[in-house]
């Protein structure tokens, strides 16, 4: 049985529909990348898969006793973060609170499981730091341990490189590639980064602005007529153009 | 100095006013330090307004103070929660519009009847001597709620402070909780108003959490530090008023203006190193 099946999910705002139509199915282990144009509708998306919007047509199907709860979810960062006093370990430890039941407290066990996830991301050192002084990669390791203690089975990851240079950007990527292959959690990352999409990941879901454009292997998606399309019309111009101009990106979207 | 807190604790009210005053800077500093991370100090400011307001209808109509005040206190917390999540008006708008809105209601309202006497001055500024027993006991039940809350719920508390959006994603109620802090918020505003005035009690919500995150840098040093700094800040401020008969909020929140003065300096001279 597929971890997630969708079918001919929509999403709208106020009868605007914004999602259109989408049709694609994730398996356990895979490393799916949503890729497309701002306004695609992605982070409707990721909103609707963590069942925060309901959608307007179709449905989402989870198997493998999947939950919308147990999804690791890695958000955009929010304005709010930035002058936050909270130390790494708080913040990580606070992914077990969706799971956790009445009890004020964290168990021995759940310390335990942020340790090893903390270990794998390579932040141990940094735990009792606090999370503003950090840059802008451990930051989002750190969010990413938090993510891990959320689920065993999915992570999703909303444009986690956006406001990184690009040597933190890959080492994050190599991170979250570790994690898929080590422990076969399933992966979906929301990514502005076409490139990096065809680098690592196995499956790719293409959003266009009225349709899906499309959805299957990563091998199949290099002859797709949706890649050629990107690659020979706006897509390199999108490219270049996020590569360029990281910096006023991230005010921007810090700022909504 | 032995002998001075001796006489001051022969005074019954000033035993009410140090203990009320106590228990209610000790939660308005925990739930502080919430609302500031999450943007919403002016709610405290906005709710204060309110309460004047509620306060005059109440004289004026010759009710309980606190049986009116209270229910129309949670509701402009709740009216004002929910402009903040979903409307055209945005949240400081929203408050401006409520705070003023409210006094001008007050102020129309007392000049009608009784017109400007030392009770109006004494709801916009405070007075050492509101604090029956009656209103210490209430206080007392109100902020063992509030702290058994907050201890309970510190961890789900932090969650949602520092980011709802993944609350919400895993499950957690984070509306509940918006709910719950401005209860408890409105609450603490109502029973600590008329000791520090409708106009200052706003300081208590604001200045410890601020003082506190000019020097700490996990939450829950954040919270510790806020709590002693805003019961100590409201100790020394209270004898300060009971020595130099100067008016009780404004010295509490002078206390509070030195300490964050200190500790802004202590962090600006670390950072340096």
């Amino acid at each position: 049985m597929s971890l997630l099946v969708c079918k001919n999910l929509s999403f709208a705002y106020d009868g605007m529909t914004v999602v259109h139509n989408l049709n694609f199915k994730v398996e356990q282990g895979d490393y799916l990348c949503i890729v497309g144009e701002n306004g695609a509708g992605k982070s409707t998306l990721i909103k609707g898969l963590l069942q925060l919007k309901k959608p307007s047509a179709g449905s989402i199907t989870m198997g493998e006793g999947l939950k919308a709860s147990e999804i690791g979810y890695l958000p955009q960062q929010t304005q709010i973060q930035k002058d936050f006093p909270a130390s790494v370990r708080e913040v990580v430890m606070s992914g077990f609170l969706g799971a956790h039941g009445l009890s004020p407290f964290y168990s021995a066990s759940e310390k335990e499981e942020a340790m090893r996830h903390m270990e794998a991301l390579e932040i141990t050192d940094l735990s009792r730091r606090c999370y503003r002084d950090l840059s802008g990669g451990q930051q989002q390791r750190v969010l990413l341990a938090r993510a891990l203690c959320a689920t065993r089975k999915l992570i999703l990851l909303d444009e986690p490189a956006s406001g990184l240079d690009p040597v933190v950007t890959r080492s994050l990527y190599d991170v979250v590639e570790r994690i898929n292959k080590k422990t076969g959690i399933t992966v979906i990352m929301v990514s502005h980064d076409i490139p990096a999409a065809m680098e690592y990941a196995s499956k790719i879901l293409h959003l266009g602005s009225d349709r899906q454009l499309y959805f299957g292997s990563m091998d199949n998606y290099r002859h797709s007529a949706a890649y050629h399309s990107f690659l020979g019309g706006s897509a390199v111009h999108i490219w270049k153009h996020d590569g360029k101009l990281r910096s006023p990106q991230k005010k921007e979207q810090a700022g909504d | 100095m032995f002998s001075l807190i001796i006489e001051m604790f022969s005074y019954p009210f000033m035993v009410r006013a140090l203990l009320a005053g106590s228990l209610i800077a000790l939660c308005a500093s925990l739930l502080g330090v919430s609302l500031v991370l999450k943007r919403y100090s002016m709610i405290g400011d906005g709710l204060s307004h309110v309460g004047f307001g509620a306060l005059a209808v109440a004289t004026a109509m010759n009710a309980a103070p606190l049986a009116v005040a209270i229910p129309v206190v949670v509701l402009a917390a709740f009216g004002l929660l929910r402009l903040n999540e979903n409307s055209k008006i945005k949240g400081d708008a929203a408050i401006a519009l409520i705070s003023s809105g409210s006094l001008a209601i007050g102020v129309t309202v007392i000049s009608m009847t009784t017109g400007m006497n030392t009770d109006v001055y004494n709801y916009l500024f405070g007075s050492i001597l509101s604090m029956s027993q009656q209103d210490v006991t209430l206080t007392a039940i109100l902020s063992l709620v509030v702290l058994a809350l907050f201890i309970f719920f510190y961890h789900r508390i932090f969650a949602v402070t520092f980011d709802e959006t993944f609350a919400r994603a895993t499950g957690m109620n984070a509306g509940l909780y918006n709910i719950l802090i401005a209860l408890l918020t409105a609450l603490v505003i109502v029973v600590g108003m008329r000791m520090m005035g409708s106009l200052l009690i706003s300081s208590l919500i604001v200045f410890p959490a601020m003082t506190a995150m000019r020097l700490c840098r996990t939450f829950l040093s954040v919270i510790l530090h806020a709590a002693c700094i805003s019961v100590g800040c409201l100790l020394v401020g209270i004898t300060i008023s009971y020595l130099y008969a100067t008016p009780t909020g404004a010295s509490i929140v002078l206390c509070n203006i030195a300490v964050f003065l200190v500790y802004s300096l202590i962090g600006l001279v670390r950072d340096r190193n």
